[in-house]
């Protein structure tokens, strides 16, 4: 029963963004404009925040979810609720990795029947991590509406998937690992592409 | 790890990452939809050659509540009563692609063979053998005892990341034949409490004074004197008492003196809890008052064995190896 946390997305070990082979491609700035920008466009969309709940997909979207909330109370006074959702259960690729721990699955009392769940994560890749999201959903309720928020878009979808609302559209090699930094878990805010070991 | 057949086998780490999958699974349980897709097209067989009640129906709804198949195989009604070998029984679950074999077995070590003979490929849970281990127990006993005592918040998950450092957890009655008392002294010790075992010397194993725990013949000394956090009664097991007993001299005398009643009920600290593994023997190591009190975590026991077994599966059974 190993508990490493490795996957699609970053191992949790500290990591320093000027080090190894990666290339920063946002910064702490220019994460935040586009939090920002995707908060005026998720307002935009749903004509308010009325029924919007956001829900970060961990580890990352966590954060960036919370970081979203945020910008949309500033916004909308009323502001929308947050939580997480994890989808480690629901996942398709389970048995072609080491064992994944599993994260928190935390609903706003609100519920999600007949709201607007804006789906948080921090990259968009295979579309897999959504597909399995979108199951977990639906064995929580039936959202009005299911829409997807994600700070990195860098294609290769191998379902049909896409984002409502994307901070960065980031071509990329196969071969390439796209690693996110965020404050809140990792010390700072930033995205690096790295030529990768052939790893995903 | 492939199998897990004693809690001896657990580092802290694993234990802590046992008990905080277990905190998320138990999270999944209070929603509508209980059924999670994660071991759907795996089958788990529950090899039963022993009697059992809530283990066996815990294993079983624990692995249907992650989707897999279950297949439930007990001694009697099987070709075991014919005389069919250890050996065999694992060769056809082999052949009919089990994925985990839970297995209770009246003869300790008979997991430990399951798993390392090399007749299955199957991940191997011990689900009790004989007077040896029950690690699932042990594990549920520990996420129960962490949920109500570590951490300060309620709900399943309460504690997560955390061990039992600093408590302390009385273990009191027929440890000599208890397997559970064997798997909570190791996962306990392991997890930073301390465990003190209570009983009559009759009761007491031979060589205890190996096992990292205190050993005491003095129930009420150890309330007044060791203040325990939990304390955990076990089963008198009539049934492995050969020769019919013995042991004490009439239960009378035994549930004076090692008996939790009201009395001793009321010398407990306020935030302490009364487990037991079940099945009770009312009147005899626990009288109903204290089985029944607000303090009981008796039946929380068993919801929580759901969750601890459903995170046993998906740990062993899930991610490439």
């Amino acid at each position: 029963m190993s508990h490493t946390d490795q996957g699609t997305r970053v191992p949790p070990e500290p990591h320093p963004a000027n080090g190894a082979n990666g290339s920063v491609v946002l910064g702490h700035a220019e994460i935040q404009r586009a939090l920002t920008r995707i908060a005026h466009e998720i307002v935009e969309r749903n004509k308010g925040v009325a029924d919007v709940v956001l829900l970060g997909i961990p580890s990352r979207g966590v954060p960036l979810a919370r970081r979203l909330a945020e910008r949309l109370a500033t916004i909308e006074p009323a502001g929308a609720p947050v939580g997480s959702l994890d989808v480690t259960m629901y996942r398709d690729d389970l048995r072609s990795h080491p064992t994944r721990a599993i994260g928190r699955t935390d609903v706003p009392g609100t519920g999600i029947d007949g709201k607007v769940v804006v789906l948080v994560d921090d990259v968009l890749y295979s579309g897999r991590t959504i597909r399995a999201a979108l199951d977990a959903l639906s064995d929580l309720g039936r959202p009005r509406a299911v829409q997807l928020a994600a700070l990195v878009d860098r294609g290769h979808r191998e379902l049909p998937i896409r984002a409502d609302f994307v901070g960065k559209n980031l071509p990329t090699a196969h071969t390439e690992r796209v690693r996110v930094r965020l404050t809140e878990t990792d010390g700072e805010d930033a995205v690096l592409i790295e030529s990768g070991e052939g790893t995903r | 790890m492939k199998h897990l057949l004693s809690t001896a086998d657990l580092s802290r780490a694993d234990a802590v990452h046992v008990l905080d999958t277990a905190a998320e699974m138990a999270a999944t349980q209070s929603r509508e939809i209980k059924k999670l897709p994660t071991l759907r097209g795996r089958t788990v067989v529950n090899l039963f050659f022993e009697d059992s009640t809530r283990t066996r129906i815990s294993f079983e709804t624990a692995a249907k509540r992650l989707s897999a198949d279950v297949i439930n195989f007990s001694a009697k009604g099987s070709s075991v009563s014919k005389g069919e070998s250890l050996k065999d029984t694992a060769l056809t679950l082999q052949a009919m692609g089990a994925d985990a074999v839970v297995c209770r077995h009246q003869a300790s070590g008979a997991p430990h063979l399951l798993a390392h003979a090399g007749w299955l490929d199957a991940a191997v849970v011990n689900a009790g053998d004989g007077t040896h281990q029950h690690p699932t127990q042990a594990l549920l006993d520990a996420f129960t005892l962490r949920r109500h005592l570590v951490g300060g918040a309620q709900g399943p998950t309460a504690g997560s990341g955390s061990d039992l450092a600093g408590l302390h957890v009385a273990v009191v009655g027929d440890v000599l034949h208890s397997r559970v008392a064997r798997s909570n002294v190791s996962l306990l010790t392991t997890l930073g409490a301390r465990v003190t075992l209570v009983a009559p010397p009759t009761l007491v194993p031979v060589g205890v004074e190996a096992w990292p725990c205190d050993v005491s013949y003095d129930f009420d000394g150890t309330l007044a004197d060791g203040k325990p956090d939990a304390v955990m009664m076990l089963r008198v097991q009539r049934e492995r008492m050969s020769g019919g007993g013995g042991f004490f001299p009439s239960p009378l005398e035994y549930s004076r003196a090692y008996g939790l009643d009201a009395r001793r009920l009321a010398t407990l600290p306020d935030h302490a809890i009364v487990m037991h593994p079940g099945p009770m023997n009312r009147g005899l190591e626990i009288s109903a008052d204290a089985a029944d009190s607000p303090r009981a975590v008796i039946v929380e026991q068993v919801a929580n064995g759901v969750a601890v077994r459903m995170a046993v599966l998906y740990l062993l059974l899930e991610g490439n190896r």
